[in-house]
């Protein structure tokens, strides 16, 4: 069969696929995208939809403040099913240590012009009557978001058919050297970029990160604003086989969220019911009141980590013609937006809005994706 | 604290299949229990009568049987997690046989969603749970011997049965009776089936299309009138309950769960019985139960003698599907506007626009509400052949206090 030609074609549709595929598109691009399953079926359609402005390092909040800037600027066309919520986040203080870690995360913030308030006890207990007395305090970021991810990625990429895109479904793309990328179905398609975003499959140094959630019925009032425990980080960037965090958040349909989890050489599905009950306790000893709440489902999904905790976004150290967009951890769904356009604006010679430099692959000399 | 308990032998579903299994296997083991969700003995047809014909009540005194406690998830090899009350259970087991029988097929058209349009079973139940029926007109619409038993159950309570419509072809139905008549006992029960129901119309070819409040509109023959009611009993056939078996890992065929000939699941100790095997009533069910009792406690010869029996269910019960089949004309019914998923209030025309399970789930959240799918997801199926995808654990809702419970 002799070759199409686009000029980009993404792997992967899963939410930041789905941006590239819409950004590309709105440069005038011929854009073809390829995804194994559904749109949003991988990571996006297992993840919490926190959209989230998170200080682990510059870059990392870099990239962070700049998609949160993204999704505001989305926000009105943004249809109803996205669910795109202002609810902001607060991050929970359990004793006088962690408020210390509130001062500095808030200045952090401030410094950096991103809305924080610090909350005392007293606030926070007003701020979210379910949350159990006794806690030392937290920090408001009013800035934070929350969305549903499935249907943002499947709206981002019917921007993307509404500007010539075409989407290809249940094939699975299975080589891109050279730039030619062959389909499961037989076809081909010549391009002059291929976006891999293929996220926990890519392989090379991204390994898959597995998390479980657990929703309930709608209980609406109950959360107010999505809650972290400000122990997150730990458990997020910590090397520990297995880890959990209190992490709750509100949807739109009055249903309660709970994660969160971690797990390192893990590849299998399954809900096991150690973890699960492991991430419910945890939750239930910052809200007693959860206990009460009743579980319709629990799931898992795997995060897409890199050794250093930053995302892969760029031109592959292996094979130029690749531009890499994947590795985002447990906040591609945020992400997914300054990552479109990071590689749009590298594409297109522009210089990007924040320095490209931090996601560069090629800071990993050998063994990334190709 | 859970509480726990540990058994040899563990049957969840305490109807006609899981009731003769038990029996069947007390007395040669050490330990016995039934777990059933249910308040009283006796699954959907029985329902804590004290008349359970074919049941061995000799040794149900033998058996544990916990009631009131669903079976939710199975947390580890050899044992599951139930809820009983406010209470979280370990049930450990060496052998398991699943008896959890089947719920009804519900099929979306205009008006299902309206409070006088209810399941015949759900009918039946509400109205042996104090409901007064007595002098409420009721028409009985759907397809399957059930719509008999329950328009004869309700007639006994003073119902007034405006009419019993059968979406099957009258030449199936023909077809199935005389099936039935070569069995005895059948012919007795449909006998005094129809001496209770002496003058309720009962149509064949015949379905509604749309309720409103206080009627139905029925179709047959390419005519269709509008047919007073106080309320509208719908029941589209069985959907056997397969999730806990599939949360085991045991392979499911055609929607059912498939088992040897020892009523094996592929999970090695994994029996199963009754409704979740094949649809066909309450005698296959126990022949099967009771197969699966004999095989869990190493009594093949004994199992064997069943054979020819179970056969013959299994008979029975391909002639019932055969009878029964849903016609296509069902399948357009539904508007673009009917609900289809009640828990999350979405749409046909939502749903249509997706080519797989998963899809529908993610981007519109049918099945995604307390139901878990189990009224949507046989619905979606039959609309658009799009078969529901894999089952996640609780597969009932269960208070986050019960899951956290150290394990
Ligand atoms: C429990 C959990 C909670 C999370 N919470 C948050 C949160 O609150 N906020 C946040 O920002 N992020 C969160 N994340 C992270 C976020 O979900 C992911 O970073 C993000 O979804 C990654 O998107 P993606 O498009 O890269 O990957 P995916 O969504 O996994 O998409 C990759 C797609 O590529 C397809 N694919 C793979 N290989 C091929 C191939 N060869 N051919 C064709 N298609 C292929 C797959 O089918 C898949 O659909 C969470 C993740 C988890 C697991
Ligand atoms: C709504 C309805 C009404 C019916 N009415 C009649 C009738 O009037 N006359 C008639 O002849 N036939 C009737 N039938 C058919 C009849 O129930 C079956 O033919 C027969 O009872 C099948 O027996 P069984 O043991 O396979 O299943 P069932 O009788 O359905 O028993 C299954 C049992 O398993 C329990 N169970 C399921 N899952 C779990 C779990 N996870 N944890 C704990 N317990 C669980 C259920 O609560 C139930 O008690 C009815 C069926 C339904 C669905």
């Amino acid at each position: 069969m002799s070759a199409r030609t686009a000029d980009v074609v993404v792997i992967g549709g899963g939410i930041v696929g789905a941006a590239c595929a819409e950004a590309f598109s709105a440069e005038g691009s011929s854009v073809e995208l390829i995804e194994e399953r559904g749109i949003g079926g991988g990571a996006s359609g297992a993840g919490m939809g926190h959209v989230t402005v998170m200080d682990d390092s510059e870059a990392q909040f870099a990239l962070t403040r700049l998609s949160v800037a993204l999704w505001e600027e989305l926000a009105a066309s943004l249809p109803a099913e996205v669910e795109y919520s202002r609810c902001g986040a607060l991050w929970v203080a359990a004793d006088d240590e962690e408020m210390a870690e509130v001062a500095r995360k808030q200045r952090f913030y401030l410094s950096r012009g991103v809305r924080a308030e610090a909350l005392d006890a007293r606030q926070v207990a007003e701020a979210e009557p379910n949350l159990r007395p006794g806690l030392a305090g937290g920090l408001l970021v009013p800035g934070d978001r929350v969305l549903y991810a499935p249907c943002a990625a499947a709206w981002l990429v019917n921007r993307a058919m509404g500007r010539g895109a075409r989407v290809h479904l249940g094939v699975r793309a299975t080589a891109n050297d050279a730039g030619v990328v062959t389909l499961s179905d037989g076809g081909r398609i010549e391009a002059r970029h291929v976006v891999d975003a293929t996220g926990a499959a890519s392989g090379g140094l991204v390994r898959p990160r597995k998390g479980y959630l657990a929703i309930t019925d709608r209980y609406p009032g109950f959360v107010r604003h999505q809650l972290i425990e400000l122990g997150y980080s730990k458990s997020a960037h910590g090397h520990d086989d297995e880890s959990v965090a209190f992490n709750v958040q509100p949807r739109v349909t009055g249903q309660v969220l709970i994660g969160s989890s971690r797990q390192y050489g893990v590849d299998d599905s399954l809900v096991g019911a150690h973890l699960l009950s492991r991430m419910l306790r945890r939750a239930r000893l910052y809200m007693p009141r959860i206990a009460t709440l009743h579980v319709l489902r629990a799931w898992t999904g795997f995060r897409a980590a890199t050794p250093d905790g930053l995302p892969l976004i760029g031109p592959s150290p292996r094979n130029a013609q690749v531009l890499l967009a994947t590795g985002h951890e447990g906040l591609g769904i945020t992400a997914s937006l300054g990552t479109a356009r990071l590689l749009a604006d590298w594409v297109a010679g522009r210089t990007p809005p924040i320095p490209m430099e931090p996601y560069l692959p090629n800071r990993f000399p050998a063994e990334v994706p190709s | 604290m859970k509480d726990s308990l540990a058994c040899e032998i563990v049957v969840v579903g305490a109807g006609p299949a899981g009731l003769a299994a038990a029996c069947t296997a007390a007395g040669r083991t050490r330990s016995v229990a039934i777990v059933d969700g249910n308040t009283a003995p006796g699954g959907q047809i029985w329902r804590g009568e004290v008349r359970m014909p074919g049941i061995d009540r000799a040794r149900i005194s033998q058996v544990r049987l916990l009631s009131d406690t669903l079976v939710v998830d199975c947390p580890g090899d050899h044992s599951l997690l139930a809820v009983q009350g406010d209470r979280a259970v370990e049930i450990r087991y060496e052998k398991l046989i699943l008896a959890t029988g089947a719920r009804e097929r519900f099929l979306p058209f205009p008006g299902w969603t309206l409070p006088t349009v209810v399941g015949t079973g759900g009918l039946q139940a509400i109205v042996k749970g104090g409901m007064r029926i007595a002098g409420k007109r009721v028409v009985i619409a759907g397809s399957g011997p059930l719509l008999l038993a329950v328009a004869a159950y309700l007639c006994r309570q003073g119902a007034r049965i405006a009419m019993i419509a059968e979406q099957a072809p009258r030449s199936a139905v023909f077809r199935f009776a005389r099936t039935v008549a070569r069995s005895p006992r059948k012919l007795l029960q449909s006998i005094s089936l129809m001496q209770s129901l002496t003058g309720t119309p009962y149509r064949t070819g015949c379905w509604p299309i749309e309720a409103v409040e206080g009627a139905v509109t029925l179709s047959r023959g390419g005519k269709t009138w509008s047919e007073p009611c106080d309320y509208l009993a719908c029941g589209f056939g069985l959907v056997p309950n397969t999730e806990l078996a599939a949360l085991l890992g045991c392979v499911l065929q055609d929607g059912f769960v498939a088992v040897d000939t020892c009523q094996q699941t592929t999970q090695p100790g994994v029996f199963c019985a009754g409704e979740p095997t094949g649809i066909g009533g309450v005698e296959p069910a126990i022949v099967e139960g009771r197969i699966a009792g004999y095989c869990a406690t190493g009594r093949m010869d004994e199992a064997a003698r069943l054979f020819p029996e179970r056969d013959r269910g299994n008979r029975f019960r391909r002639a019932l599907e055969e009878a029964f089949r849903l016609r296509p004309e069902l399948a357009g019914l539904t508007g673009p506007d009917t609900i289809v998923c009640r828990c999350e209030d979405v749409t046909f025309a939502r749903i249509a626009k997706h080519g797989n399970w998963r899809a529908i789930k993610l981007q519109t959240r049918c099945g995604m509400g307390p139901c878990q799918g189990r009224v949507c997801g046989p619905a979606v199926e039959f609309l658009l052949g799009i078969p529901p995808d894999s089952v996640r654990p609780p597969i009932f809702p269960v208070p986050v206090g019960l899951l956290s419970e150290d394990l």
